[in-house]
């Protein structure tokens, strides 16, 4: 018994030995890797505890302990206001059409792809699509703005006028936004998402469809039969991943293509277009941080959710 | 059979073209209407085929060069120092945690994990950067928030090295009493090439696009303003002038907007270097998406 606890004590003292051997080792590769500890704890971690502010009355000569606490107030400010009603709808709506439509027609996409069958052809396509995903969004203002100016633009111009229709103000008519930004999300980001579901057609067994082919399958037959429902993995894992992202919208896409236009709003403000303008345009901070707050942690819900039902169905492509 | 096969292939293709016409085509209508002549403009609007071309935009630009040719600066810069510190730091934090044996391993994988599952957000992540850490109004405030470093990546670097990089040669090295920070120098770092050059270029096209770091934190001094913030603020000023009824502020606003061919010609010169090398990294463009694309 004695003995025991005097080789437990000795197995401790050299473990302890052990780590500080090790620690002194890897010392210089800590103290390389300190950098981008320390920027994110300011980057990232500071923030996660500036989140309390949603609670506090902010004031940016007291900074973030000194501000007095406010309690539900923020909260009650923001919901008093119809734009909370209006962001959380959008937000929601948006991420919904852009995910059931950005992976039907991806899918659509690298299924085509995948049928080119010349590698040389395939490559040219595939640099060609992903050229929407090189620019910023900025530029994307300016493609959209080029096509729908009411003086200037393309589809007044040069289909509309033409046609002896009467030229639309685009920018200021809200009902044609949500089919606007559709448009444009999925002009620019069909490319990258097909690429990744084209990647994992290719990793196929290519035996299914050799098979198939000498049972006198179709190319047809082969997509509905082999090519969908070897994909059903992916697009699970990637839709319940869009679906952690339910709450974030893409800041730039709802600011920056509707040029941020005031008569735009009822259907082109998300949470971030609304955490921007009611920051740094009327200076509210108040509705900001609470309409922040909710976003930060329903987004963390959800991504736990998620992530829990994962686990329960495929285990295999659970995140954590 | 293979006549249907043939047919589907051909079928295939047309609709290819037809989707590479729809990526391609806004470009080309921005390239023609920084060509057009401002004449024809007023009349016929932007076109794909101008009635009248002239390169007056870009004689504009070059003459009065100084504020493009600065914003430029300043987006090179951004771009190159950014790219540079985001490197170094996913590589130094990607090796460290690669150490199978590092005291404290799952403890510091977990902190970088951690950033990616929650977030702040933008408000509390402005007020750390500007009123803790001052970058507002430099340099620093379109270099340092947000863009320096990425969990994500960190992670895939470290399961590179743990991957790719033979166990037996590190070993090996260490029996040659290689210190640590050499073998990162000497093994890993030659062995991760392709890794750490996606790093690199999905870093450098952040940065060179970004101009949400600019909106925020280059309040007052627009002096600093990359490229993009120069783009942003003339469409602001656009736009706000058709909102707002002529008075003596919205005057002086119309003096300072350039002409439309003059806006596109700026928008223009922004993409030209992405397009120009686009085609010697496209091949490394399409394997970090699909290595990263998971995260999408």
């Amino acid at each position: 018994m004695k003995q025991k606890k005097q080789t437990a004590i000795v197995d401790k003292a050299v473990k302890r030995k052990q780590t500080i051997r090790k620690l002194r080792k890897y010392a210089p590769l800590y103290l390389c890797a300190l950098p981008g500890f320390l920027y994110m704890i300011v980057n990232n971690y500071l923030p996660m505890g500036g989140l309390i502010l949603a609670f506090k009355k902010y004031s940016f000569a007291k900074g973030i302990i000194k501000s007095p606490w406010n309690g539900l107030g923020n909260f009650t400010y923001l919901f008093g206001s119809k734009w909370a009603k209006i962001m959380f709808r959008n937000t929601i709506g948006y991420n919904i059409l852009f995910l059931v439509l950005g992976t039907v027609f991806a899918i659509f996409v690298a299924i085509i792809l995948n049928e080119v069958k010349k590698k040389a052809a395939q490559q040219i396509y595939q640099t060609l699509i992903l050229i929407p995903h090189l620019v910023s969004t900025v530029l994307i203002g300016y493609l959209v703005y080029a096509f729908l100016s009411s003086t200037n633009g393309f589809v007044n111009k040069g289909i509309l006028e033409p046609l002896g229709l009467k030229g639309i103000e685009w920018y200021t008519q809200a009902k044609y936004w949500p089919f606007i930004l559709t448009i444009v999300q999925l002009w620019r980001s069909f490319g990258f998402q097909s690429i990744v579901y084209f990647a994992t057609i290719i990793g196929f067994d290519k035996t299914y469809y050799e098979a198939a082919v000498v049972d006198g399958a179709t190319t047809w037959q082969q997509i509905i039969r082999i090519t969908l429902p070897l994909l059903k993995p992916t697009v699970i894992i990637l839709t319940i991943m869009a679906l952690g992202r339910m709450f974030a919208s893409d800041f730039g896409l709802f600011y920056q293509v509707p040029q941020n236009s005031g008569l735009l709003y009822s259907t082109t403000t998300t949470i971030d277009t609304f955490v921007y303008r009611t920051l740094m345009q009327d200076h509210d901070v108040g509705r900001s941080l609470a309409a922040g707050f909710l976003q930060s942690i329903l987004g963390f819900c959800v991504v736990m959710l998620t992530n829990a039902i994962v686990r329960k169905t495929e285990p295999d492509s659970a995140l954590f | 059979m293979a006549g249907n096969n043939k047919g589907f292939r051909i079928f295939a293709n047309i609709i290819m073209i037809f989707l590479t016409l729809c990526c391609l085509l806004p470009f080309i209508l921005l390239l023609m209407a920084s060509i057009t002549d401002e004449a024809t403009l007023t009349l016929y609007g932007y076109s794909f085929f101008p009635r009248v071309v002239n390169f007056r935009a870009y004689e504009y630009l070059f003459q009065s060069v100084n504020k493009i040719a600065r914003a430029y600066g300043i987006t090179v810069f951004v771009t190159a120092v950014g790219t540079t510190i985001n490197v170094f730091m996913t590589m130094f934090m990607a090796y460290l945690l690669s150490k199978r044996d590092l005291p404290g391993r799952n403890a510091l994988s977990f902190f970088i994990f951690f950033t990616m599952l929650f977030s702040g957000g933008m408000i509390p992540s402005y007020i750390v950067w500007s009123q803790y850490m001052h970058v507002g109004d430099s340099i620093w405030g379109l270099i340092l928030p947000n863009l320096a470093l990425g969990a994500y990546n960190v992670i895939l670097m470290r399961t590179y090295f743990t991957t790719n990089i033979p166990q037996d040669l590190l070993e090996a090295a260490e029996m040659d009493s290689c210190s640590e920070l050499g073998m990162l120098f000497r093994i890993s770092i030659p062995l991760s090439k392709p890794m750490l050059s996606t790093v690199a270029l999905f870093s450098a096209l952040a940065y060179w696009n970004d101009w949400i770091n600019g909106l925020y934190y280059l309040t007052r001094r627009n002096d600093l303003y990359s490229i993009q913030n120069v783009l942003n603020s003339m469409m602001n000023n656009v736009q706000f002038l058709k909102e707002n009824t002529l008075d003596a502020s919205s005057a002086q606003i119309t003096t300072q907007i350039p002409t439309s061919g003059v806006r596109m010609a700026i928008a223009v010169i922004s993409i030209v270097p992405i397009m120009v090398i686009y085609p010697f990294f496209q091949k490394a463009f399409i394997k970090g998406i699909v290595i990263g694309g998971v995260k999408g």
